[in-house]
């Protein structure tokens, strides 16, 4: 297709065999482009989780094709694609720089190479002071920094994230967006960031896709026009609140429907 | 920001590790009396008191009978023990990762745990005859299972998040299983080898209590037939003494990042 | 059908086939019926031995001796176990007590305990009673443990006199763990008595399964045996199933 798509997802169909059978996602098309950095918003259960699996070929469609570089996604992750989990994926038996370098383990770098990956990794992370401790001695924010880093080191080409800062206190995450926007420029490559918090949505990304409740398909996608060094003070700017607003108006009627299921 | 607040625990820490000490010393000592109350109160009948009972372990030692037992148990322990290991092991990490199978066997060994199993040593006497191999199946019966439930309760209870993490770095079966799979459940791993350890002893002494010529549990029930007391005291605290220690030893190496 | 449904009915089966199997065997001589007797036989010499009334005064012994030592260990497991929960400086001492306890074998201790206390049911309760009784102590320290600090505050915010705190706060919180501790105490008093009935004593259902060994009565062996287990599987079985209901109440909600 167009040169400039990275990830193309053409009427893709996700259903679950039960009993019961269930239908989490779709239809849903999606073009991202090479470099953008790409949000998506939805209710709770509405199958975003599955979007991801399915872009970074965790998960294979029921019906449709999902394509990575123009080559169809079979059930297996392709090179060059890494994902930050919603839940801390550090392992509790290495500390911070052999977690960072658990990733590189199956490359056929050097080792002199290698370590410089590592270094300039954890450095940019902010983790430096706490290359030799290990996870259970960090907090919940730091772990994630720790799964940020050993995804970085891979220099990969798509940087998927599933409510990365779920965890954290709205502080916290608003310095974290910063730390993944600079991710983002120095690494030059896409993202595609999946949260429930729509000012995180508005502030960090090129482009918004608001998602229905469950079966999840495309309800509005929102350009944001922001500049590539932008940062966490966005907020001030008075497009972020027409932003932020058009994006709730979207899902409102939708969390709604949610919530009545749930109850 | 300071997400590590360990220098203010410190201080009373090393002040609790003196306390411990001290305490743990006088419940020592407190012991000691007991069992020396329990001793002459009896007239040595029941128990030996410790000092006689260590100087009669002193010369013990040094008899080629104590070893010649010894070294029964110790052949029969060390083959139960590693049977129990090797093959829960293995039946442990297949009931893990095969779930459904896991499931179906799971109250079925937790059931067998429950069993008084010596009413089935009769059995294993008819099956294997007296001797050793008798005492080794006693010991694999009371060691096997409780390594292969905490295994299998070890690779359950990894986090799927590590998995789909091998997914992503798309590393082979063989390296998630060596790389994370195995790490992430040693300590559990670990755990099940310290139970299965005095599981194991104690299937292997009860086997040489009830029926043997060889081995400490022979000699623990000779002493009280032929009334030699003091005997009889001096190899339970043998046996107490090397179960502890080993115990020990594991809790240790399954800890080695504890903060 | 739900995956447990499907896992009982598996379960089921397997334990249905072994047995067939071990039937099979022993009636075509694959295994010699001498060593094992096949399980139609096991379960008619059951039968009959309880039917005839000569076991009725064993397992009066033998049960009558487990719930002894099952009461005593709950009541000052418990009992010790909330004493030790009161005072750090004593659970430090008590911590690495309780954690080696189970490695050393509290059986070699029984032939020692019949010296002191003669051949009768004192050493078996005893033998019961230092079996089960630290399981008790550690699963009340370890529920104590569990009760989440804010409801602690609760009581307070609700000013709820020590007893009240205890009776409507405390012991719910804690149930499901003390209630684990109960099951291994019964589950230990039962296996420690009949072992030592087992190896040296002149009364009970573990004395008869050796009596009848010694005396090459198979028959009778394996019927009190299969006696034995039964009650075994079915009172631990009970046990483990209330215990996963009240487990499972409270991870849903």
């Amino acid at each position: 297709m167009n040169e400039q798509s990275h990830v193309a997802l053409s009427e893709v169909v996700r259903r679950y065999d039960g009993p019961p059978v269930v239908h989490a996602l779709g239809p849903i098309d999606l073009v991202i482009r090479r470099g953008e950095f790409f949000s998506i918003v939805g209710p709770s259960g509405c199958g975003k989780s599955t979007l991801l699996d399915l872009v970074c070929g965790l998960v294979r469609p029921t019906s449709g094709s999902a394509k990575f570089e123009g080559q169809e996604l079979h059930g297996e992750v392709p090179d060059g694609v890494g994902v930050v989990f919603q839940e801390d994926s550090s392992m509790p038996w290495l500390s911070v720089r052999q977690n960072v370098a658990f990733g590189l383990r199956t490359s056929t770098l050097a080792d002199k190479e290698v370590r410089e990956r590592v270094d300039h990794a954890v450095s940019f992370m902010g983790l430096a002071q706490f290359a030799d401790h290990y996870p259970a001695q960090l907090s919940g924010g730091m772990r994630q920094r720790v799964c940020i880093a050993r995804t970085l080191v891979l220099r990969p080409r798509l940087i998927l994230l599933d409510e990365p800062f779920g965890a954290l206190d709205q502080q916290t995450r608003l310095l974290m967006g910063d730390e993944l926007l600079r991710l983002w420029r120095e690494t030059g490559a896409t993202v595609l960031l999946i949260t429930h918090a729509l000012d995180e949505a508005a502030m960090l990304s090129d482009r918004v896709g608001v998602m229905s409740a469950r079966p999840g398909r495309f309800i509005d996608m929102v350009e944001t026009g922001w500049s590539r060094d932008r940062d966490s003070r966005v907020v001030a700017d008075p497009k972020f609140g027409t932003l932020t607003s058009r994006l709730w108006t979207s899902l409102r009627e939708e969390s709604l429907k949610t919530m009545g299921r749930a109850a | 920001m300071s997400d590590l607040s360990f220098d203010n625990v410190q201080p009373s820490l090393a002040s609790r590790r003196r306390i411990r000490a001290f305490d743990a010393i006088v419940l020592i000592l407190l012991m000691l009396a007991l069992w020396q109350a329990v001793g002459s109160w009896t007239q040595g009948v029941a128990v030996s008191p410790p000092w006689p009972t260590l100087t009669y372990l002193f010369g013990l030692v040094r008899t080629w009978m104590f070893w010649d037992h010894a070294a029964a148990t110790l052949a029969a322990f060390a083959l139960a023990f590693a049977l129990s290991a090797l093959i829960g092991l293995a039946l442990g990490l297949i009931f893990g990762v095969r779930r459904f199978a896991g499931e179906v066997a799971e109250p079925i060994l937790a059931g067998f745990y429950t069993i008084p199993k010596v009413t089935l040593y009769p059995v294993v006497l008819l099956l294997f005859g007296l001797g050793m191999s008798a005492k080794v199946a006693f010991g694999v019966m009371h060691g096997l299972v409780p390594m292969t439930l905490f295994t299998l309760g070890a690779v359950r209870n990894l986090p799927p998040v590590l998995i789909r993490t091998a997914k992503v770095l798309r590393l082979s079966p063989g390296r998630t299983m060596l790389w994370i799979l195995v790490p992430a459940c040693l300590p559990e791993i670990v755990n099940g080898l310290r139970i299965s350890f005095s599981l194991s002893l104690l299937g292997v002494l009860i086997g040489e209590m009830f029926s043997s010529q060889r081995g400490l549990g022979f000699l623990l029930v000779s002493g009280m037939a032929q009334h030699n007391v003091p005997l009889s005291t001096a190899i339970v605290t043998v046996i107490v003494l090397v179960a502890i220690a080993a115990n020990t030893l594991m809790l240790r190496l399954g800890r080695p990042r504890a903060r | 059908m739900t995956r447990r449904c499907a896992a009982l009915l598996v379960r089921i089966a397997v334990l249905a086939g072994s047995i067939a199997l071990l039937e099979i065997c022993c009636r075509f001589g694959i295994i010699d019926p001498l060593t094992v007797i096949p399980p139609s036989e096991m379960v008619t010499s059951m039968i009959d031995h309880l039917g005839s009334g000569e076991l009725n005064e064993s397992i009066v012994n033998t049960f009558s001796t487990i719930l002894l030592a099952f009461v005593l260990a709950i009541v000052c497991g418990t009992l010790a176990g909330a004493l030790i929960h009161s005072s750090r400086r004593l659970r430090d001492v008590v911590d690495p007590l309780l954690a080696s306890y189970y490695s050393v074998p509290t059986f070699i201790f029984y032939p020692l305990l019949v010296a002191l206390l003669g051949l009768g049911k004192a050493p078996l309760v005893v033998l019961g009673v230092l079996s089960a009784t630290p399981a008790v102590m550690i699963s009340t320290l370890s529920g104590l443990d569990s009760v989440p600090p804010v409801l602690m505050k609760l009581a307070r915010v609700q000013r709820l006199s020590p007893a009240r705190a205890l009776w409507w706060i405390i012991l719910p919180s804690a149930l499901p763990r003390l209630f684990t501790g109960f099951k291994l105490a019964l589950s230990y008093a039962l296996i420690g008595v009949i072992a030592g009935e087992f190896i040296l004593s002149g009364t009970g259902l573990g004395y008869a399964i050796s009596f009848a060994y010694q005396s090459f009565d198979n028959r009778a062996m394996y019927g009190t045996m299969l006696f034995v287990l039964l009650v075994a599987i079915t009172a631990n079985g009970i046990l483990y199933v209330w215990e996963g209901r009240l487990a499972r109440r409270r991870l849903r909600g």
